[in-house]
């Protein structure tokens, strides 16, 4: 079984892919690049983002939890995908408080890398702008709970990773935000900044204190190169 | 053949936009062929008296005076472009939305530490301020957007020259930016 592979077609590509692998998975293997922001390498996934959605013979499918079938046809770099992606990231800034400008994460995060990879230029849509709460009882981690995409990063690498179950989510739908295990704050739990939940977040919402700005402006890890040509190149030596 | 004018505004912002417009350095003269500046704080030009063929604004909407020129300018700009972080989201200034505007005010003018003998500023002459920092594009129609904090010197070298071609301005990677 270990061993059994599947040849699955991505844009007019042949992709031969491990029997049981994810769909995304298969494709970084294969040098091509899925948007994504809620899953991580090394976490499970959830398919919580809608950003890797593909279409599987037509229909749209997240990439990130769908197992490869022999003979899967999958779009991913469309014009109607990327414009889909889009909207998801344009959603995810509005519903959120996201200054780039004044952002130490930013030309490091995740979400606006996307962003410009997928070139949205502007949210369009309405802003939301409600006021969450920061969290800075830790001594060396903050949560800025207004940049939180609701990807649950931090709640599997604690869980899984760390052994912790230091984060969760609370309450529904837009009401929904990241909580910690303790009743004052992230600094009565047991997080620790060398966790690896300290260091999955893919915005600016979970960060170590007192290492902001330390990268200048056109250092910084998207300054020159999209997210996610680490995945093309490495496939094409 | 007369050349394209072009009219540059300022609302709710810092003017780092028309600093790094000021940024292309020598190119600026290759400008002042390419293009006929009307309407601009670059020349001090206060109102319009034509229609320009490209409007390019800085800044968002904080107060009813925004309002009224960004309307003004939608007005009287063939095309209008609106260029930096403030323009398309509302940018720092927009971080006041989160709180209630009496509550910035009273903390302004009334609470500050600094404050003695505080009161909220309201004379006539003074703007009065919306409920929360606009995007142009919730104000008027934009034609085109160009991002950054300021957008840099050559994003805006590249979205002109776009535009004075007749092309939709599309930044390169490194070019498209938020901050």
């Amino acid at each position: 079984m270990r061993d059994k592979t599947v040849t699955i077609t991505i844009d007019g590509k042949q992709v031969e892919a491990k029997a049981g692998q994810k769909i995304i998975e298969a494709a970084d293997d294969a040098g091509i690049y899925i948007p994504r922001l809620c899953h991580h390498k090394d976490l499970p996934p959830r398919g919580h983002c809608r950003l890797c959605v593909v279409k599987v013979d037509g229909r749209p499918r997240s990439s990130c939890t769908i197992p490869v079938e022999e003979g899967m046809t999958i779009e991913n770099d469309t014009e109607e995908l990327n414009a889909h992606r889009r909207t998801v990231l344009e959603m995810m800034f509005v519903e959120g408080n996201h200054f780039c400008p004044s952002c130490e994460t930013s030309g490091n995060c995740e979400l606006q890398a996307e962003g410009y990879r997928l070139g949205m230029v502007v949210p369009k849509l309405p802003y939301i702008e409600t006021h969450r709460e920061v969290d800075a009882t830790h001594p060396d981690i903050f949560i800025n709970r207004d940049l939180c995409i609701l990807c649950g990063r931090c709640v599997r690498a604690s869980a899984l990773q760390d052994g912790k179950t230091v984060f969760a989510f609370e309450g529904r739908g837009i009401e929904k935000v990241i909580t910690v295990n303790a009743e004052h704050g992230l600094g009565e739990t047991l997080m620790d900044v060398a966790d690896a939940a300290a260091h999955v977040c893919p915005t600016g919402c979970l960060r170590t204190k007192r290492v902001g700005y330390s990268v200048p402006v056109g250092e910084r890890k998207y300054d020159h190169n999209p997210i996610g040509s680490e995945i093309e190149q490495a496939a094409s030596h | 053949m007369s050349k394209p004018t072009i009219a540059t505004g300022h609302f709710t912002g810092c003017f780092g936009c028309h600093m790094s417009l000021l940024d292309i350095d020598e190119r600026i003269l290759q400008l002042t062929e390419l293009v006929e500046f009307d309407k601009s704080p670059i020349n001090d030009k206060k109102r319009f008296d034509r229609v320009v063929d490209i409007g390019i604004i800085e800044g968002g909407c904080s107060n009813d005076e925004n309002v009224e020129f960004l309307r003004m300018f939608r007005k009287n700009c063939k095309t209008l472009v609106a260029i930096g972080a403030c323009a398309l989201t509302g940018g720092v200034p927009a971080m006041r939305n989160t709180v209630p505007l009496r509550e910035c005010l009273e903390e302004a003018f009334l609470r500050g530490p600094s404050v003695i003998d505080g009161v909220i500023p309201n004379d006539p002459d003074i703007p009065i301020m919306l409920d929360r920092v606009y995007p142009a594009h919730e104000v008027v129609k934009i034609d085109y957007f160009i991002p950054g904090c300021p957008p840099s010197a050559d994003a805006l070298w590249a979205a002109i020259v776009a535009l004075l071609e007749g092309r939709e301005p599309v930044l390169d990677y490194e070019l498209l930016k938020y901050d």
